[in-house]
């Protein structure tokens, strides 16, 4: 047995190394050597289970841990920063699968495993398996079913094959309702009764579907909200694979991840002012928003500008805010972003960025871009940090964001978005917008900023406008 | 039998509570990572993958297992990849600030070694 204890003890150390990898997140600086150490611990773990009793032939093990090395490394190194959210609602897929299979596996061996013969037609001679593993194991493949669909759901949004519009139609939210529901009376049942495999792998069927049905109405802006939670249900889905097996290691990684992607989701729910439920079952973001409420544009105008001008006062401005947005991830223009801050720093300027939460589609996708950029981190700032930072602002440079500046989320109240946190880019001295043409953001609604006597529209690709800003600026 | 699942309750309530205290304290900007992070651990059901693919539990175990251990690697070795990759990224500006003062005295100090016969 003193294997036994061995592998507890490595699987003890793990557990601390996980934890403490987790805390060093608290801060950059630390950050990279504690996930580092992390790492180690996940090394450690996994040789200390190769000495394991119930293992006879390494052969397909070596094999999958070979082939995982091969699609993993690549995934590791080589997905660009703005491919980050796709990246990381496949990961949660790959994440629930493994639980999901091992779920399905335990299931099949603690139902068909040494059960022979006459033995197998007694009623209950089939439950091998006990009612509170059970219980964990159905849990397990109902969220890592769910969790599979769901997070190729989300991957599909975000990379774009699948529409990123909300997709509704009539009696959706009961649909849905009745298939969740359908999955937990499976579920009850199964405790009821562990060895129906029928109603097993149905259960299974339908949180697949389920996964597919949530993920569709949620359009592309949430995505930041749908991402944390299944990356919360990925966790839940490990954690309950942990009570399964009888491994406090997953309990506890199943744990963190569960209880970080929930904190995730509600932090990005307030930051849009909106509950949970609107966001998974409102199909926010489609015609129906832009019918309901926002000013119309009728009988205003824009004062649009030639990157010249903008240079001339981007220049000789004594403090810029940038507000980055989703344009600036879909224009891939964090780099220009810095050389024109940068440029402007050397005139004598100074430069801070104001990072909305839910600007983009992941939780920190902007600090992640501008990090990328070697833009320096203590140059990011929060939404409470800036706010009130606007008002000495020379100018506020907006690029690509819509709805996180659009003041009808103060002043509205039949706004769609009335009540989200917004940054007050409007309380600049001046502000430059930097904007494809003057189509509505994800709310699809207008945005009063655009059209404010002190706010100037630099029309175009950003990526284009900015390289021109930079030159223009150079000459100044 | 029982008595393992109330250890595994305190385990799981213990865990949620230290990634709560933990997480509340990871800075906004680290929230990408954050997730990258907490994905790649989350990677360590590799071990149950494992020992249901060693062999012992038949065949659907084992192709099971099998498929689970190629998933479960690939989030751990992409997922702590990533997350070095990112990590790595954000800088001071102390950083900056520092490498051009380094280069400055060293041009002076090879400007002054030249000459000086």
């Amino acid at each position: 047995m003193i294997r036994e204890y061995f592998i507890q003890a490595v699987y003890l150390a793990a557990s601390v190394l996980f934890i403490l990898g987790l805390k060093s997140l608290t801060s950059p600086d630390r950050a990279q050597r504690g996930m580092q150490q992390a790492a180690v611990g996940m090394l450690l773990a996994v040789v200390g289970t190769l000495v394991h009793q119930d293992i006879i032939t390494y052969g397909w093990i070596a094999g999958g841990l070979l082939l995982g090395t091969a699609i993993g490394y690549p995934l590791g190194m080589f997905v660009p920063m703005t491919a980050m959210p796709q990246r990381i609602a496949f990961s949660h897929m790959f994440g629930a699968l493994a639980a999901t299979l091992v779920g399905v596996a335990e299931y099949h061996h603690g139902s068909h495993g040494v059960v022979r013969g006459l033995l197998a037609l007694l009623p209950g001679a089939a439950a091998e398996i006990g009612r509170p593993k059970m219980a964990a194991l159905g849990f397990e493949v109902l969220f890592g079913a769910l969790t599979v669909t769901g997070s190729f759901m989300a991957f599909g949004k975000l990379q774009g094959f699948i529409t990123g519009r909300p997709v509704t139609y009539r009696g959706q939210n009961v649909m849905n309702l009745a298939l969740f529901a359908a999955a937990v009376g499976g579920l009850l049942y199964l405790v009821y009764d562990p060895s129906s495999a029928v109603v097993f792998y149905g259960m299974i069927v339908v949180a697949l579907a389920i996964g597919v049905l949530m993920v569709l109405p949620i359009g592309g802006a949430d995505m930041p909200v749908v991402v944390s939670l299944l990356n919360s249900y990925a966790g839940l889905a490990a954690s309950a694979t942990g009570f399964a097996i009888g491994n406090n290691v997953l309990i506890i990684c199943g744990a963190l991840d569960g209880a970080s992607g929930f904190l995730l989701s509600v932090l990005m729910s307030k930051a849009m002012n909106r509950s949970f439920t609107n966001v998974l079952f409102g199909a926010f973001g489609g015609e129906t928003a832009a019918a309901s409420g926002g000013k119309s544009a009728a009988g205003l105008t824009v004062q649009s500008v030639t990157p010249e001008d903008a240079a001339l006062r981007l220049a000789y401005a004594r403090s810029v805010i940038i507000v980055p947005g989703y344009g600036m991830a879909v224009a891939q223009s964090q780099h220009q972003v810095r050389e024109l801050a940068e440029l402007i720093e050397k005139k004598g300027g100074e430069v801070k960025y104001a990072i909305h939460p839910v600007a983009g589609r992941m939780p920190g996708h902007m600090n992640v871009l501008l990090a990328e950029a070697n833009v320096p981190y203590d140059r990011l700032y929060d939404m409470e940090e800036i706010n009130d930072q606007f008002e000495q602002a020379d100018v506020a440079l907006v690029i690509g964001a819509n709805d996180v500046v659009n003041p009808a989320a103060r002043t509205d109240p039949s706004s769609p978005i009335y009540g989200m946190p917004i940054l007050n880019a409007d309380r600049a001295r001046s502000v430059i917008v930097l904007k494809r043409s003057m189509a509505s953001g994800f709310a699809g609604i207008e945005n009063e900023l655009f059209y404010d006597g002190k706010t100037s529209m630099l029309f175009g690709d950003a990526k284009k406008s900015l390289t021109q800003l930079v030159s223009e600026v150079k000459n100044v | 039998m029982s008595n393992t699942f109330i250890v595994q309750l305190y385990v799981f309530v213990l865990a949620a509570f230290v990634g709560y205290q933990v997480i509340t304290r990871v800075p906004p900007l680290l929230h990408t990572p954050l997730m990258s992070a907490t994905n790649a651990i989350s990677g360590i059901s590799l071990v149950g993958s494992i020992v249901a693919a060693g062999g012992k539990f038949g065949t659907v175990a084992t192709v099971l297992g099998f498929i689970a251990v190629v998933c479960a690697t690939t989030n751990v070795v992409g997922g702590f990849l990533i997350t070095d990759r990112m990590l790595r990224m954000f800088k001071r500006d102390d950083g900056r600030a520092k490498r051009d003062e380094e280069k400055a005295p060293a041009k002076a100090g090879v400007g002054a070694g030249a000459g000086t016969p």
